[in-house]
Formats: C-alpha cells, structure tokens, sequence
C-alpha cells in the first residue's frame, strides 16, 4: 500500500509533458486524416472531432498541391495551357483538355467537323470509364474488398493503350489540339477500341455482381454520407453525385456540345444520394458510356474516302500545319512560327464554356483583351465544390463510413487545388 | 415559355430601373454589372423571383483591371436557371483600396469556397462571411498573388544559375 502511493508520487515528479489546457476535461478526440493518409487517396487533410467513432465535427484544409494554374495560364499562348488542364482531374485528364479546346474553339468561332467531333466523344466516354472505374473500384477498396479494384485495372490499362496509340501518353495526355487532333486514329487504336468493346462489357457484369446486391458492401454503403436534393444543388453538387440524389442535370444533354445531340443515351438517376446511390449511378453511367463509345465508333466508320481522312478543323491560325509543309509552303511556315511563338491574338471577349466531366459539371471562364494569352482564366473545379459539403454529409456518421464517403465523392486532389 | 434574355433583363430593370447596368451578350450568355451595395439584393431578386429562378451558382470567381480606377476589382458571379436552362453572368466591381463586397453564402452554400478563393487570391473582403481566410495558399502569406501587379517571372531571364531546370 504505502510502496503503490510513494510509486505514485515518483511518477508524478518526472511526468513533464505540459498537456494543453482543458485537454484533461476534453470528451472529444481529434484526429488527423490526412495530407498523406492512405484512405484519403490523394494529399488533403480533414481534422475530425470524434465522440468515440462519431463524428462530431470536420474541418477540411486543402491547398497542398496547389501550383497557381490560373495565374500561370495568364501568361501563356492558348495552346500552351492544354498541359495545365491535364494535371486537373488527371484520372480523365482527356476531357479537360478537350473541355479547354472547346473553350477557346467558342471564343475563336471555330467550326468543327462531324467526324472530330465524334472522335472526341469515342475519347471522353472512354475517359469518363476509366475515371468512374478507378472511384467504384476504389469505394470497393474503402469497404474491404480489393478485388475488384486489381481486376479492373486491366481495362483501365486497355483505355490508356489507346490514348497512347492516340497522342503518345498515357495519363498526362496533353491529347488533342485546337480543332481538333494531332494526327489521325491509326488502325491500332480502332482495334483497341475494338477489343474494349468487345471485352468489356463482359468485365463490368463481373464487377458490378461483386458488389452490386453483395450484403456486405450495401451494409455498408447505404444511408451512409446522404444528400437531399436540395441541399446538394445549394451547395454547387453536379455530375454523378447531384444525379446520385435525383437531378437529371447533365451537361451533355442540357448543353450538348461535341454533337453529343446524335447519340441516343440514357441519364441514370439515383434517389437518397446516399454512397450507394453515387456507386449505383457511376456504374450505370459506364453502361451508358460504352453504349456511347459504340455508336460514335459506328458513325466514325462510316465515313468514306477523303472525309474519313478529317482529324482537324480548318483553323490555320490555330492549328500546327503538317511538318513537310511549313518546310515547303511560305504561308505554313509562317503560321507555324506564329503559333510556336504565342504571337498569335486572340480576339476580344469573354466566353464560359461548360463540359461534362468525369465528376462534374468541368467549367471554363476565359477571358481575352484581345492580347495573345488570357487576360483571366478561371477553372470552375466541380471537385472543389463539392467537397465542401463534406462536414455536412458526415456529420454524427462513425468514422469508418466518412472514409467511404470521401472516396464516393471522387475527390481528385489535382483538381481540388488547381 | 422559355426564359429569353430580353425577358430577364426587362424584368431586372423593372425591379432595379437605376442600379442593374450594362447589359451585354457575349456568345450569347446576359451580362449585366450592379453597384456592389446592390449585390444581394439583385442575387436575393434572381434567386426568389417565380420566373427568373437562377437557384443554382455554377461559379463565382475574382478578376483584377488596375487601369479601372476606383472599380479595380470585380467580382463575377455565373447563375443557372436549370429548369429553363438558362445561364446568366453577373458582376459587381469595388474599389481596391476597401474591396469590400457582401456575402452571398447566406444564399448559397456553395459561395463558401469560392468566396474564400476570391479573397485567397484577390483580396476580396466578403462582409458576414462565416469564416473568411485563405483557402489554396498559405496563411502566411501578405498578399494577393492573383493581382496584376504580381507578374510570372521573366522567362527569358538570364541571371539565374539554375542548371537542374535547363536555365545556364
């Protein structure tokens, strides 16, 4: 008895970490999730308030990978900012650069062709699988099961062959240029093409039986992380996670650009805009996708003759002529230096121009003064809008299903921080 | 019936016949400015009006035109009606010397983020906003990086010994 108390006393004298004051009283515990936690799947931090597992209180802070993207396209010639896109949403990095063509074709008045237009639709749907492939898959891995995260990679790696075959890279695609593409399809990607469309359907039956009634993942995933409606268009939601809470709001169909008005596709919308929910509408969209990969394949192949030759606008301003004519042709070489060189102006104006991306709603507000870069650009990053609402969609959940949630949202840090 | 731009801007004069100016359609988007005492009433105006509706803010960002003395900074919001599908822009301009511009997160959750950008890079004060501090950079930091004043480096400088980065 008398050696427990003299024990007692010994280690009060030598304890001397100074706590900070009211932590002895504090019920709650706060914890650090994240910049580098691997659940976060990419560098942002939330400090949670917990009561026990319960969530009483998030705090998000971003900004870790911010690189000055806005300021950085001000002084930059328009083709030069395609690369800056890519590093946005770099899962579908595809439909930013062909949602910033489309900008700047808007402000330039470009017109177009019908089979560029459709070659870039057979790219954004691939994009926006592989982008709702990595999230589902994902969400599967936050709820245990690893599966079907590795099996799909397989296609994902099937996708970016084909952008390969397409503009060279792989994730960073930089693909596409003002008016249209680099250089045309080659047989090699048409058969990848192919072949995806042949195999995949296959693939995503499989994936979606592993989780789509599996008792576990909807246990796991339903009533967790819901949004009404309302709540979710107050607070800027848009692509799969507004439709996950039952608005058919899509860019493609309300806005159509990219001649997304021939294709015959459905919007699949969900109910409670519960994990679940955003799962359930993300693998829908994939359906819908290849659906939509496969009628613009079609509509590719029926061009005959010189016209399936057409890769790009006639826009000599803006578009790179072919090699073996700047070293031939006056006009060519002075259009290629004057492109390289940035010099060329962009007329006077300002023009927000809008593409569905693989997350949402991807928004460009250009403005020119007529000078030969932007004078402001600004990135309406659907990822940063949305992640807002992440203290109100978690709040009283327990902490495991918070982990979910953020994966469900698909939050993309490089879009997040710009 | 749908929402015609002429329609929206008749109904905004007859509301605010001195305030809502300079109206403009470029590529086809309503353009209209408002003094920035104006800012939530207008905003208050196009978000309850039975017709008007623009309940959705796509996007709400800063620009910054030092040669515009004494409206240097402006801010610039872009409105959706989704029932109509209809897309409106919006501006107020301020002062820099007190860049002071009301809220609109009591209207919008979404204006949270984006007004904290705003300031985060322009210095836009946003009066009643819940918690108003820099959001992308650090917090440490004395100025607005986004403001013209700031120029990028020079790229043909060649002062710099920089060899990693191909620079001599």
């Amino acid at each position: 008895m008398i050696q427990s108390s003299l024990l007692s006393i010994r280690f009060m004298d030598t304890h001397h970490i100074k706590l900070p004051e009211g932590s002895i009283e504090k019920t709650t515990t706060t914890l650090n999730l994240g910049p580098t936690h691997p659940a976060t799947h990419g560098v942002m931090q939330n400090i949670l308030e917990l009561d026990g597992e319960r969530i009483v209180s998030a705090e998000q802070t971003i900004g870790y990978i911010h690189r000055a993207f806005e300021k950085i396209a001000e002084r930059r010639p328009l083709y030069q900012i395609t690369t800056l896109t890519d590093r946005l949403n770099y899962c579908s990095s595809p439909i930013n650069n062909m949602g910033w063509h489309l900008a700047c074709e808007k402000l330039l008045g470009v017109k177009i062709p019908k089979r560029v237009d459709y070659l870039r639709v057979i790219i954004m749907e691939l994009a926006r699988i592989s982008d709702h492939l990595i999230c589902n898959s994902i969400v599967g891995v936050d709820a245990g099961a690893y599966t079907g995260f590795l099996y799909v990679m397989q296609y994902r790696e099937l996708i970016y062959e084909i952008y390969e075959e397409i503009c060279g890279a792989r994730l960073t695609t930089n693909m596409g240029r003002i008016g249209g593409f680099e250089r045309n399809f080659n047989n090699i990607a048409f058969e990848k093409i192919e072949k995806f469309l042949r195999e995949y359907p296959k693939v995503l039956k499989e994936f979606e039986t592993l989780f789509q009634r599996n008792r576990i993942f909807m246990d796991r995933t339903k009533n967790t992380g819901a949004i009404s409606a309302e709540r979710a268009l107050n607070y800027g939601f848009t692509g799969p996670n507004l439709r996950a809470s039952g608005v058919d709001y899509d860019v493609r169909v309300h806005t159509p650009y990219s001649s997304y008005e021939d294709f015959d596709f459905n919007i699949p919308v969900g109910t409670t805009g519960d994990n679940y929910d955003r799962w359930m509408v993300r693998e829908q969209e994939m359906w819908q996708s290849l659906s939509i990969v496969e009628q613009a394949y079609q509509k590719v192949q029926e061009f005959k003759g010189t016209e399936a030759d057409v890769f790009h606008a006639d826009a000599p301003e803006y578009y790179l002529p072919p090699k073996n004519d700047v070293y031939t042709k006056m006009e060519a070489l002075i259009y290629h230096f004057k492109i390289v060189m940035g010099e060329t102006e962009i007329p006077k104006g300002e023009v927000y121009s809008a593409v569905e991306g693989a997350n949402g709603e991807l928004g460009f507000y250009l403005v020119s003064d007529g000078g030969r870069t932007p004078y402001r650009l600004h990135f309406r990053r659907p990822c940063f809008i949305y992640y807002q609402a992440y203290e109100e969609l978690t709040k009283g959940s327990m902490l495991s299903d918070a982990i979910i949630t953020m994966s469900s949202l698909n939050l993309i840090a490089g879009e997040l921080d710009a | 019936m749908a929402l015609s731009n002429e329609h929206i801007q008749q109904k905004l004069l007859e509301k605010f016949p001195n305030e809502v100016t300079g109206f403009e359609e470029p590529y086809g988007m309503l353009t209209f400015w408002a003094p920035k005492e104006f800012n939530l009433k207008v905003l208050n105006f196009l978000y309850d009006d039975e017709e008007l509706k623009f309940r959705f803010l796509t996007d709400l960002c800063g620009a910054h035109y030092p040669d515009n003395k004494g409206e240097e900074l402006v801010v610039i919001y872009h409105l959706h009606n989704m029932i109509e599908n209809v897309r409106i822009r919006f501006k107020v301009c301020t002062g820099i010397e007190q860049p002071d511009i009301y809220t609109a997160t009591g209207l919008f959750s979404a204006a949270n983020w984006m007004e904290r950008e705003t300031y985060d890079f322009y210095g836009i004060n946003f009066i009643g906003h819940p918690k108003l501090k820099r959001i992308l950079n650090v917090e440490e930091m004395d100025y607005f990086p986004m403001r013209k004043e700031y120029p990028l480096e020079d790229q043909s400088r060649i002062d710099k010994d920089d060899e990693m980065f191909g620079r001599i």
